[in-house]
């Protein structure tokens, strides 16, 4: 496929006014985030001018209102305590079930199957019951139910790369004396790595971004992640201030494109090797 | 090995399995209990037979999400798919910036669905003011909101699948044809498509399921307005579940058998993709 275009100048220009567009509505949000709220919906494609213009105060008004920085602390935590715990504990699982064969394994293989299928709304409801009675309605606790919920990805990516591990890697190391556990940690995670990586990303994306499950899940009262914080900027019937809209939104991206520039070329080598797998 | 691994079941599996049956298996099993029943919380839950399920379909409103909600995954799985295979032939080819071009299409993916819905909801609604409307003027302005929005989440990710595919079809296929005098467009259809069909399999599966379980983006762009008209399954059995005074058990009856659709769509589409892949 590495044909040369004659004119490669055509498409890179051609290709620079798409993702200029492609990323406007990005922009779009910035810039509105620093005008005057009564501007905003009524006229959204103008520059802030001397009128419209209102420095920081969008900024201000919404932190107060959603408490964004905590907002921002627990879907931090809750991120990263959720995948690292789904990496170790499916990683083994999957190890587990690709090396003991009988009908337990099997089963658990299956089922992890179908829970990619099934969608949230199956469950939600009898979930967030059994998250009320175990206590598991706090960031800690939701983890367990991540755990759960996640697995069923996880766990199947990984079996499907350990299939390809050649077993007497791991049986040389037991013959050297090494339990199970070792053999684990010391010879297949260490192959593991980019399969981790893909997996990592995909939870991260799904957790960070993920709304209806922490909604039903968590105490609101107490905890809330930031799609829930910006959802409920929204007040009844639609009455939205959309000034304090714009700049959360704004603090809501930031952290994803900081996220993206840092590890762009993990992401998407992740997400293509995911898919392969998928 | 075998013998000595099976010993160590409480380390390995245990915690994932614990969590997998308080996370998914024990809420599906109660789940599909209580799409027989009628309560209010788990404990009043009082059996009822089949009684939800014909309430379902004596719901107008489900009846109208299940046609927006088929029409809309149709629609986007056409236009996803088709836009993100160009964009992907167009970036393999070799000029400046293709990694930088990648990189500004899959962007968009990464945020989520509650914040893309406010963020088209201000863009949609400047562009509509213009014309003196609103989104939420009529369910096709919604509709159409949905699928710009979704499109312009998804290409970018189905794009690096279809270029992961497009770079493994190996290169002397295309030498061999062009030896034997095919031109390009013999070349896509010939070679390039068909060396594609797993990718293709993958993609309109993801995006198939995409649209038919999504809630986010439909929640925040639009929430069913106008009149519940523009809302998807997904959004018309959360708001029977927390909206509705005694549906609770039509709600849940709602969920098995959106459940059922997607397990059923999910198999039929991956036979019918399956079937159409060449062997290299």
């Amino acid at each position: 496929m590495n044909d040369r275009p004659k004119h490669g100048w055509i498409y890179t220009t051609v290709f620079s006014i798409i993702s200029l567009i492609y990323i406007s509505p990005i922009l779009m949000i910035l810039m509105n985030s620093f005008k005057k709220k009564a501007y905003i919906n009524r006229m959204p494609f103008q520059m802030p001018n001397e009128k419209t213009f209102v420095g920081m105060e969008n900024y201000v008004e919404g932190l107060r209102k959603t408490d964004f920085f905590s907002a921002f602390g627990y879907s931090l935590f809750i991120t990263i305590a959720s995948v690292a715990v789904i990496l170790l504990c499916t990683s083994m699982c999957a190890w587990y079930i690709s090396r003991v064969h009988t009908w337990y394994t099997k089963a658990i293989y299956t089922l992890c199957l179908i829970s990619m299928v099934v969608p949230f709304q199956m469950v939600m409801f009898p979930l967030s019951k059994i998250s009320d009675m175990m206590h598991l309605g706090n960031p800690v606790g939701i983890i367990l139910i991540y755990l759960g919920f996640g697995a069923g990805l996880a766990v199947f990516m990984f079996t499907g790369f350990m299939r390809s591990v050649p077993i007497e890697v791991e049986e040389a190391a037991m013959i050297d004396g090494c339990n199970p556990i070792q053999t684990f940690f010391r010879v297949d995670l260490a192959m593991l790595k980019p399969t981790l990586v893909s997996v990592g990303i995909l939870e991260t994306m799904w957790i960070w971004n993920d709304y209806l499950l922490p909604s039903l899940v968590l105490d609101l009262r107490k905890y809330k992640t930031i799609p829930i914080a910006i959802q409920y900027l929204k007040g009844g019937y639609g009455s939205v201030d959309w000034g304090a809209m714009m700049a959360m939104l704004v603090l809501a991206i930031i952290p994803i494109i900081v996220f993206y520039l840092c590890c762009q070329k993990y992401i998407i080598k992740g997400v293509a090797a995911g898919a392969v797998k998928g | 090995m075998e013998r000595a691994v099976k010993k160590y079941f409480a380390i390995f599996a245990l915690p994932t399995l614990i969590a997998f049956v308080i996370g998914f298996i024990a809420p599906f099993i109660e789940g599909v209990y209580l799409s027989f029943c009628e309560f209010t919380t788990i404990t009043d839950a009082k059996f009822v037979g089949l009684k939800n399920y014909l309430r379902v379909f004596e719901d107008p409103t489900f009846i109208h999400s299940l046609w927006f909600t088929a029409l809309f995954t149709v629609v986007t799985v056409v236009l996803i798919n088709v836009l993100a295979f160009t964009v992907a032939l167009l970036l393999t080819k070799t000029f400046k910036g293709t990694n930088l071009f990648r990189g500004v299409f899959f962007m968009p993916n990464l945020i989520g669905g509650i914040v893309l819905g406010y963020t088209w909801q201000l863009i949609l609604n400047g562009i509509f003011g213009l014309f003196d409307r609103t989104l939420t003027y009529s369910a096709s302005y919604g509709f159409w909101g949905l699928v710009i929005l979704m499109c312009w989440q998804q290409v970018g990710y189905m794009m690096i699948i279809y270029i992961a595919g497009l770079q493994s079809i190996p290169g002397d296929l295309y030498e061999a044809a062009r030896i034997d005098g095919a031109n390009s467009r013999q070349c896509l259809f010939r070679i390039t498509l068909p060396m594609s069909m797993p990718s293709i399999t993958i993609c309109t599966f993801l995006t198939l399921t995409n649209g038919f379980k999504l809630y986010d983006q439909n929640l925040a762009l639009t929430n069913g307005q106008p009149s519940d008209m523009t809302e998807m399954l997904a959004l018309n059995i959360v708001n029977t579940f927390y909206g509705r005074n005694g549906w609770e058990g039509v709600g849940q009856a709602k969920a098995v058998i959106f459940a059922i659709l997607v397990a059923i769509l999910a198999l039929l589409q991956n036979r019918m993709t399956r079937s159409k892949e060449v062997q290299q």
